[in-house]
């Protein structure tokens, strides 16, 4: 039997606001943080949160994790006080590229001006790691501490790790998540150059007419603890980290399994993890990229581990609502499937209005819609895949 | 070309490049030292690297840990230019 895990605390920063709540509550409107074809984080003023110097020492990646972070800690109970002792708590954030901004604007001072004009903050703010390192310091946490990298779900990755973490004893209690600002130049043409963008700039996740996945910036961090010892300190848990899977495609470095084999067996193992079977599953929370590949492998992929059940279960996509946020996107999603289970709402894919032939799930179209599920346990799974073949599936239970 | 290594000169260039690094104009004093205004290491790398570009002088890493105060840094620079 593992640990149980509890989270505590929960913080976003995304297209939709900065604020967890703002996010659930937004996208339940049915509001979209995307214009222009993209999802930008405008409401996101650094200097409301941070000094001078703060802002100066951090890509905006960091920036992003430091302020949900500081969101989580609040809503924790820890800000004043942390409840372990320091070497008992770590950090672990996922990123996707880390940061890319720092480091295009390091080439450019470069080439334009040579060697030594390039900042010697380079380093410090463009590698992955900056994140978790940061909060580290920011809350003098002593635990171990590293970043996880696995593409598009970096941020469920990311999660899953400091899960066991905990329950392997490691640790009694983590900052965890996943941040990402990759809103650059050479992202954007890169990503665009993969065809992977929409040409049309909108997301329409598991719609017919779907070409491709529109970007998004921001973080989602949790503060994860130990059940037992939550408890015993007197926190009132919002959720509990049921169970996490992890698999591999081994297929292609960009394209997913079109038999959908790798997510199935991603969602079976969080399901295996968490000691439960399809029928407990309430809501799901998709990858649902918008992208043609995505859409149609992970239908497959859910219908694969699910069985005759998948039909039956409400299945949202937070992408059209603030884009894809890369390595953040599982753990802002992880955050919005927590609100979403604790008010029994399942928010709507925006932007989903023609069905394609044979994906043929509960993609909740036009509005939020209440989950009845008559006093059952609010059981959700929240599933990321990343470029590489990476699938993390998180199980996610509402207390 | 490098601009003309005054004190007077050099002061203002170590001011205008702290004030971006966090601390308030008013608290860079001649007197003030880089502990008490939050400048460190890499802080002082960037200083480096600005005053290098202004004047040519170039702070390597011993000359910079043995500066304690705003004054020692413009007194460093001011004696490497002569």
């Amino acid at each position: 039997m593992n640990r149980e895990v509890v989270v505590t605390g929960i913080g976003a920063v995304t297209p939709l606001g900065v604020g967890a709540r703002a996010l659930h509550e937004r996208w339940c409107a049915g509001r979209t943080g995307i214009s222009d074809g993209e999802g930008v984080a405008t409401e996101f003023e650094p200097s409301d949160h941070l000094s001078v110097k703060e802002i100066r020492r951090a890509d905006r990646f960091t920036q992003f994790a430091i302020v949900a972070g500081d969101e989580a800690r609040r809503e924790a109970g820890w800000e004043d006080d942390l409840p372990y002792a320091p070497e008992r708590v770590g950090v672990v954030i996922g990123t996707g590229i880390g940061g890319i901004g720092t480091l295009e604007y390091g080439k450019e001072q470069l080439i334009e001006f040579g060697p030594k004009k390039v900042p010697p903050l380079s380093v410090p703010l463009m590698m992955s790691n900056a994140a978790p390192a940061a909060l580290a310091m920011r809350y003098k946490l002593h635990g171990p501490s590293h970043g996880v990298v696995s593409a598009c779900s970096a941020g469920a990755d990311g999660i899953g790790t400091a899960v066991r973490l905990i329950q392997a004893g490691d640790a009694d209690a983590m900052v965890t998540g996943g941040s990402e600002a990759a809103l650059t130049a050479l992202s954007r043409a890169a990503f665009a150059a993969l065809d992977a963008l929409s040409d049309t700039g909108v997301s329409r996740p598991f719609d017919l007419r779907r070409d491709g996945f529109v970007m998004g910036e921001g973080a989602g961090v949790l503060i994860i603890e130990d059940g037992e010892k939550a408890r015993a300190r007197g926190a009132k848990p919002l959720a509990r980290i049921r169970g996490y899977g992890a698999s591999s495609d081994a297929f292609h470095i960009t394209a997913p399994d079109k038999t959908g084999v790798g997510p199935a067996n991603a969602i079976l193992r969080a399901l295996e993890d968490a000691g439960l079977t399809p029928e407990d599953i309430v809501y799901i929370n998709a990858h649902g990229t918008s992208t043609p590949l995505n859409d149609r492998a992970e239908t497959i992929a859910i219908k694969r581990a699910l069985g005759d059940r998948a039909k039956q279960i409400p299945v949202s996509s937070t992408k059209s609502a603030i884009g894809h946020l890369l390595g953040a996107a599982g753990a802002v999603e992880a955050v919005a499937t927590i609100l979403s289970l604790r008010d029994r709402i399942a928010p709507p894919t925006l932007g989903y209005e023609e069905p394609e032939e044979d994906l043929d799930l509960d993609y909740v179209p036009g509005q939020a819609r209440r989950l009845d599920i008559d006093g059952a346990p609010a059981v959700g799974l929240s599933n990321s895949f990343g470029f590489g073949g990476h699938n993390a599936v998180l199980c996610l239970e509402a207390t | 070309m490098p601009t003309a290594v005054t004190p007077e000169a050099v002061e203002k260039t170590v001011k205008d490049a702290l004030v971006q690094f966090g601390p308030e104009a008013d608290q860079i004093t001649r007197d003030a030292t880089f502990e008490d205004l939050d400048i460190d290491s890499l802080d002082l790398a960037e200083l480096s690297q600005i005053i290098e570009d202004e004047y040519g002088v170039q702070l390597k890493g011993d000359d910079v840990a043995k500066i304690k105060t705003v004054g020692d840094a413009v007194d460093l620079v001011v004696s490497r230019a002569a």
